[in-house]
């Protein structure tokens, strides 16, 4: 695992607005490194742990704990369903089971501890996620950084077309 | 320059209702609005942070405290007097913190405030740095907004340019604003699991007292969280004055909200309005277009879902304005914070989720129940627990395999968590359950079958999960 000259540069900058104490730019560190890589394997949490001075168990007690750090790679397009009250009312259960079908996920295999799924090329990977906060509009789902609010599940070939 | 009075014109289809009041949401929607700082000085913006400068940070304060202006995050504290519990004798640095964290299910209003009209944020917060001698800020976005981040920051960086921020912004008042982003936590939301986050370390809440943030917070220093919306307000009360503020909303519950009504209504949305001059009645039939065609209200959500749940036919017994007690339907309450209390719930966040008589409410609390189960942090053993034993007995619920006895352990299950935790994440997770089976036991009750007692839910899945088997 290389992390990019511009990539590091960026992580300096960023421990910078944290004087008071650098194990702060903790976060602001792994978020870099996931957009880089896509994911955080135990390399990015021990250089993310020398980074921000401290021991990498307290790294990865981190990437464990936070819904949104990703310790399997995910597919180049990581689609995530909001799952919570308002959106399962509008159908986010259909949604995901529209998704999984275009995009040919098999979820049979999530648990708690596992919960992406990917589709054998590794084009898309998908889990759900709770309250997006966008509950006017369900059901909503982000792609990448991307939001899609109103999908409806017939829907869904025209927004994974968007991503090929 | 264009001032308040300026007439605004809004999106196609996506105008106010009549019963609205824009003042924190008036550029939401806003046709031809852009958020860049020209636009926004161009439309009067900064005037405000100008005229508070000019203050001194205590009359900002009191200001702030006569305007009655309560957190607009989920629990309506008196942001004055949240603010006036920094130690007098302080002498270390003091932070503020903006809790962009939006997660309340059912809440969808900071979002908007963020992504179309970032500097009203910041000029709230410098406003109210400046108030509470910070001169460091962050705002603590969550990470499924990350358009926001990128917006706060631009909006952030302009503004130094443009002197708002940065060195001597007025002689001898320096401020920084930092955008710190999440990682996915509910838990972030709560004052002390943020100021954790924000330290690097799980989020685990602290125990309040002492922890209070505005005594022990970011590093043990002076630390005071305020939700997006409330910093928005202090604005506004700054603009008009904190007396003339306070005539807008009722005595005790002044100003504007933001109610997000989502659910089974025919349109759900944002809604401005003054506190508590709508009923929940005129928001869910004259706003949101009442309900689909031949259905009726079984259940509201009215404050996000840690509120306790209202039965659609449920009678209230509160005061009037007169100070006589009468008794009221759910469509009579007014949407302010003192009547929901009295009504056995909480004005909270401003979610409110319209359930019809479509629903199973097993299947309702079964997904709220989830919620919670995914978001407890894991620190205290009754909410850990518990939170988990409550999803897995809704779980049999809705699968059709819990017995009648499940319901009372349900119930018992959410009064060990309620009150015996060091956050109020414990009420949370339990007051949907204990609500919706105080209110709802018959119909609850109705999914179950004597037969299932002492049955799991997937004899493979729990052996499984005892080691006893390979899964």
């Amino acid at each position: 695992m290389k992390v990019p000259p511009a990539i590091e540069k960026k992580i300096d900058k960023v421990i910078r607005h944290y004087p008071e104490s650098p194990s702060a730019a903790a976060l602001p560190v792994l978020h870099l490194l996931q957009h880089e890589f896509g994911y955080l394997d135990e390399k990015s949490v021990q250089y993310a742990a020398g980074k921000v001075g401290v021991d990498p168990i307290r790294i990865l007690e981190l990437v464990s704990f936070y819904p949104g750090f990703r310790q399997d790679k995910p597919g180049k397009y990581h689609i995530r369903v909001c799952r919570t009250l308002s959106c399962a009312m509008a159908g986010s259960e259909e949604l995901m089971e529209s998704l999984c079908k275009a995009a040919r996920i098999d979820r049979s295999e999530t648990s708690h501890h596992h919960p992406i799924a990917k589709s054998k090329n590794g084009k898309y990977s998908i889990e759900f996620a709770e309250c997006l906060a966008s509950c006017g509009t369900g059901p909503v789902c982000l792609v990448n950084d991307e939001f899609h609010e109103d999908v409806a599940p017939g829907s869904v070939k025209d927004l994974l077309a968007k991503y090929k | 320059m264009a001032t308040r009075k300026t007439k605004v014109e809004y999106l196609k289809g996506k105008e106010p209702h009549p019963r609205e009041y824009r003042m924190i949401f008036r550029n939401v929607d806003r046709k031809g609005w852009k958020t860049d700082l020209k636009s926004y000085e161009a439309d009067g913006g900064y005037r405000v942070l100008k005229k508070a400068l000019r203050m001194k940070p205590s009359e900002i304060t009191d200001e702030v405290k006569a305007s009655g202006l309560r957190g607009r995050g989920g629990a309506g504290f008196p942001t004055g007097v949240k603010w006036g519990f920094i130690p007098p004798d302080n002498t270390k640095p003091v932070y503020l913190i903006c809790n962009a964290d939006e997660s309340e299910p059912g809440t969808f209003k900071d979002r908007y405030i963020i992504h179309q009209d970032p500097h009203q944020l910041i000029e709230g917060m410098i406003i109210s740095a400046y108030a509470v001698g910070a001169e460091k800020a962050f705002i603590y976005i969550r990470e499924e907004f990350p358009d926001g981040a990128k917006i706060l920051e631009k909006a952030i960086a302009e503004a130094k340019k443009a002197g708002y921020l940065g060195k001597n912004i007025k002689s001898g008042f320096h401020l920084e604003i930092f955008v710190h982003r999440g990682a996915g936590a509910y838990i972030c939301g709560e004052e002390t699991g943020l100021i954790e986050s924000l330290e690097g370390k799980r989020p685990y809440p602290r125990i309040k007292p002492p922890y209070f943030p505005a005594a022990l917070g970011l590093w043990m220093c002076p630390t005071i969280v305020n939700n997006v919306e409330s910093l928005c307000h202090v604005k506004h009360v700054i603009e008009r004055g904190g007396e003339k503020y306070a005539e807008l909303g009722l005595p005790r519950n002044t100003g504007t909200r933001i109610l997000c009504v989502s659910g089974d209504v025919v349109k759900p949305g944002y809604y401005e309005i003054e506190v508590g001059k709508i009923t929940m009645g005129e928001l869910i039939h004259e706003v949101c277009g009442g309900l689909k065609e031949g259905r009726s209200i079984k259940a509201v959500i009215p404050g996000g879902s840690s509120a306790k749940v209202l039965r659609g036919d449920e009678r209230f017994e509160i005061k009037g304005a007169d100070g006589k007690e009468k008794e009221i339907g759910i469509e009579d309450i007014p949407m302010d914070f003192d009547t929901m209390m009295a009504c056995g719930s909480m004005a909270g966040s401003g979610g409110v989720i319209v359930i019809d008589d479509s629903r199973s409410i097993s299947w309702v609390l079964n997904n709220i129940n989830a919620f919670y189960a995914h978001e407890s942090c894991g620190q205290c053993t009754p909410c850990r627990e518990g939170s988990l034993w409550m999803k897995k007995i809704t779980d049999r619920l809705v699968a059709g395999k819990a017995s009648p006895k499940d319901i009372d352990t349900l119930e018992q299950v959410a009064y060990q968590i309620d009150g015996k935790t060091i956050c109020a994440f414990g009420e949370a997770s339990a007051w949907p359950t204990e609500s919706f089976v105080a209110k709802f036991r018959e119909e609850l009750t109705a999914d179950t079958c004597e037969e299932n007692e002492g049955k799991a839910l997937n004899e493979e899945s729990q052996l499984a999960a005892a080691g006893l088997r390979e899964s």
